[in-house]
C-alpha cells in the first residue's frame, strides 16, 4: 500500500489558559489522498480551524503530529498554502502585487522576471481577476478579495492547499460564484484541499469526502462521509438529485441530532437540550 | 493631494469666492463655511481689543489688534530697510575693490561679511531650521526605536517605564544639562555649529522623541494576525517582514506620531531658544521682552500670531503627509 500524502495521526492540542489548560482536540486520525477534496464540518468552536492550523503548522499539537509527503509539518510553510477568511490581503498592495508578494518568495531563483509575471497574471486569470489585478483591496468588492486570496495561494504551487471558512464572509450569491470558480479551478488543477465550512450545501457540492467534527472541547472526527457524485457537478441538476439529497441530510443528521449544540452566542440555533451526553457539554 | 493643495484646504471657499467660480447650488453652503469662521474671528477681535485696552502694563497698554498690524508692518519695513542696506554695502564694497583692482591688479582683496542685526523674518528662517534639524534627528531615532520596541514584547515592558517617565519632562529641564553637556563635548576652534544652535536643537530632539517612538511601537505591535500568518506561510525572513508587512502596516500610525511630534517640537523650540539665546523667534520675544520699550508687546503679540500659524502651517504640512501614506483611505484623519 502506497503511504498517504498527508496523514494526521492521534492528533491533539491543549492550550494553556489562566484557568488551567484547555484541551481542543484529542486524537484526531485522518489519511487524505494527493487529488482529494476534504471538508471539514461541524459547529462553532469545534476545532476545525485548530485542524487546519495544525496541518498549516501555524499550531503545534501537543500529541501526534501532520504529515505530508513524508515529512513532519512542524512550522508553516508555502507548500500548505492558506486561504484565510477574511482574504488577508495586504491592504497596501494590489492584487497584482499581493500575488507578487507569494510569487516572489517562492519562486526566487527559479523563476526569470518574465515568466514570474506570466505566473502571477495566469493565477489571477484563473480566478476571473484580470479585469482589476491592478485595484487594491478597499477598491473591490469581498468576493472579488476571496478570489485574489485564492489565487495568491495557487501561486504558491502547494501540495496541499488549506482553506478556513474561504466563503463563510460572502453573501450566498456570491458564494456561489466563486464555489463555481474553484470547481472549475480543480477540475484544471486537481488540487489537495482541505477546506473548513459551516454551510452543509457547500461541502456536499464540493468535496470528494467530508469530515464531521463532534463538538468541542475536546473534539475528534465524529464521521466521514464519502461523497460519490460525477464530476463535474452542477449545483441545478443536483438539485433534485437523490443521492446529493442523501448526503446532505446524513451531514444535517450528524450536526442536529447526533451533534446538538446550546450556543449561547447563537439563538436561532439554540436547542433545548434534554439527554445530556458527555461530549455536548459547553466550556464553563 | 500636494501640499500646497492641503494648505490651502481651510481657505477654499475663500479662494473660490474671490475667483467667482462658485456653482450657485454650492453658494449657501459656502457662505456658511466662510461665514462662520469669519464671525469666530471677528468676535475674537472685538474681545481682543476690548479686553486689551483694558490691560495697563508698564509698558503702556497691552496691544491690541490695531497695535500689533502697526508693529508687523514695521518689522516688515525693518526686514526690507536692512536689505537694501545690506544690498548697499557689498554693492560699495565691490566697487572699492574694483577700483583697487584698477590700479593694482596683484592688491590683496578683502571681503567682509555685512554684519547687520537679524530681522525677524531671519528669525522665523533660523526657527525653522532648527526646528525641522532637532525633528529630523527625532525621526531619524524615535521610528527605528519603536519598531524595534514593538516587535519585543520583553523590550516593550522593559523601556516603556523609561519613555513614560521622559516622555512629560519639560524642555526648560532639560536645557541646563543639555547646555553643559554641549560645551563640554562639543570642542572645536572653528565650530561649525553655534552652540547656541546645538542646545536648541537637542533639546527639541529630546522632547519631541516620545509620540514617535510611542505611536511607532503600538503601530508595530498592532500589525494583524491575519497579515502575521501570512508572512509565516510564506516563510518571509525577519527582514522581509518588517519590510513588507510591519512597516507599510504601521505607516499611519507613525506618521500619527510624527504628527505630534513636530507639533511638540514647534511649542518646545521657542521656549529652548529664549533660554540658548538661539537667535529665533524665542530670543526674538525675550529681547523684545527685555527692550522694554512701547513697542516691545505689540511685538511680542505679533510673534505670538507669527508662531500658531507657523505652527498650523507645519501640522497641515504634515497631515497632507498622513493622508498620503495612508492605506487605510477609509479612515477619517483630521
Amino acid at each position: 500500500m502506497s503511504k498517504p500524502h498527508l496523514e494526521l495521526t492521534g492528533v491533539g492540542i491543549e492550550f494553556p489558559t489562566p484557568t488551567g489548560p484547555f484541551r481542543a482536540l484529542t486524537d484526531v486520525n485522518l489519511k487524505i489522498e494527493k487529488g482529494e477534496f476534504i471538508s471539514l464540518i461541524g459547529h462553532s468552536g469545534c476545532g476545525k480551524s485548530t485542524v487546519l492550523n495544525i496541518v498549516a503548522g501555524l499550531y503545534q499539537a501537543t500529541e501526534g503530529g501532520a504529515i505530508l509527503d513524508g515529512k513532519e509539518v512542524n512550522e508553516p510553510g508555502p507548500e500548505r498554502a492558506v486561504v484565510f477568511q477574511n482574504h488577508s490581503l495586504l491592504p497596501w498592495l494590489t492584487a497584482y502585487e499581493n500575488v507578487e508578494l507569494a510569487v516572489k518568495q517562492v519562486f526566487r531563483g527559479k523563476k526569470s522576471r518574465v515568466e514570474m509575471k506570466e505566473w502571477i497574471e495566469h493565477n489571477l486569470h484563473l480566478v476571473h481577476m484580470d479585469h482589476a489585478m491592478h485595484k487594491r483591496p478597499d477598491e473591490i468588492s469581498g468576493g472579488m478579495k476571496q478570489r485574489v486570496g485564492i489565487a495568491r495561494a495557487l501561486a504558491m504551487q502547494p501540495s496541499v492547499l488549506l482553506m478556513d471558512e474561504p466563503f463563510g464572509a460572502l453573501d450566498a450569491l456570491t458564494r456561489a460564484h466563486l464555489q463555481d470558480s474553484l470547481m472549475e479551478i480543480q477540475s484544471v488543477l486537481n488540487n489537495t484541499v482541505i477546506m473548513i465550512t459551516h454551510d452543509v450545501d457547500e461541502a456536499v457540492l464540493l468535496s470528494d469526502r467530508i469530515v464531521m467534527m463532534t463538538n468541542g472541547p475536546a473534539a475528534t472526527i465524529g464521521e466521514v462521509l464519502t461523497v460519490d457524485l460525477e464530476r463535474p457537478r452542477s449545483r441545478l441538476e443536483l438539485a433534485d438529485d437523490a443521492k446529493y439529497n442523501h448526503y446532505r441530510s446524513e451531514v444535517l443528521k450528524f450536526l442536529y441530532e447526533k451533534q446538538k449544540k446550546v450556543d449561547t452566542s447563537q439563538p436561532k440555533l439554540k436547542v433545548v437540550e434534554e439527554d445530556d451526553s458527555s461530549d455536548e457539554k459547553e466550556v464553563a | 493631494m500636494n501640499i500646497a493643495a492641503t494648505i490651502q484646504k481651510p481657505f477654499e471657499p475663500w479662494i473660490k469666492l474671490f475667483k467667482g467660480e462658485l456653482p450657485k447650488q454650492t453658494i449657501a453652503s459656502t457662505i456658511k463655511a466662510i461665514v462662520t469662521p469669519m464671525i469666530g474671528i471677528l468676535v475674537f477681535l472685538m474681545l481682543w481689543e476690548v479686553g486689551a485696552s483694558r490691560v495697563e502694563t508698564s509698558l503702556g497698554t497691552f496691544p491690541g489688534p490695531k497695535e500689533v498690524y502697526v508693529q508687523a508692518g514695521n518689522l516688515v519695513a525693518d526686514h526690507n530697510r536692512l536689505r537694501e542696506k545690506e544690498a548697499a554695502f557689498y554693492q560699495r564694497q565691490e566697487e572699492r575693490n574694483a577700483k583697487k583692482l584698477e590700479k593694482n591688479p596683484d592688491a590683496e582683496i578683502k571681503i567682509r561679511k555685512f554684519n547687520g542685526k537679524a530681522t525677524f523674518f531671519d528669525q522665523i528662517g533660523t526657527s525653522l531650521i532648527t526646528v525641522m534639524s532637532g525633528f529630523i534627528i527625532a525621526t531619524i531615532i524615535a521610528v527605528p526605536l519603536g519598531i524595534v520596541i514593538g516587535l519585543s514584547r520583553t523590550l516593550n515592558s522593559a523601556l516603556n517605564p523609561v519613555i513614560q517617565t521622559f516622555k512629560p519632562v519639560s524642555p526648560l529641564a532639560w536645557l541646563p544639562l543639555v547646555t553643559m553637556v554641549v560645551s563640554a563635548v562639543y570642542v572645536s576652534d572653528d565650530p561649525m555649529f553655534d552652540k547656541a544652535f546645538l542646545n536648541s536643537m537637542i533639546t527639541v530632539t529630546l522632547c519631541c522623541l516620545w509620540p514617535t517612538v510611542l505611536n511607532t511601537s503600538v503601530g508595530v505591535a498592532s500589525v494583524s494576525q491575519d497579515l502575521q500568518n501570512v508572512s509565516k506561510v510564506l516563510r518571509l525572513s525577519w527582514f522581509t517582514h518588517v519590510l513588507k508587512i510591519v512597516l507599510p502596516s504601521s505607516v499611519p500610525m507613525i506618521f500619527t506620531g510624527l504628527r505630534l511630534s513636530l507639533g511638540i517640537a514647534w511649542m518646545v523650540l521657542i521656549a529652548a531658544e529664549m533660554l540658548a539665546q538661539n537667535p529665533g523667534l524665542g530670543k526674538f520675544v525675550w529681547d523684545e521682552f527685555q527692550n522694554g520699550s512701547s513697542d516691545s508687546l505689540g511685538r511680542i503679540m505679533t510673534a505670538v500670531l507669527v508662531i500658531g500659524f507657523i505652527g498650523f502651517l507645519l501640522d497641515r504640512i504634515m497631515l497632507t503627509m498622513q493622508k498620503a501614506v495612508s492605506w487605510d483611505k477609509n479612515a477619517e484623519i483630521r
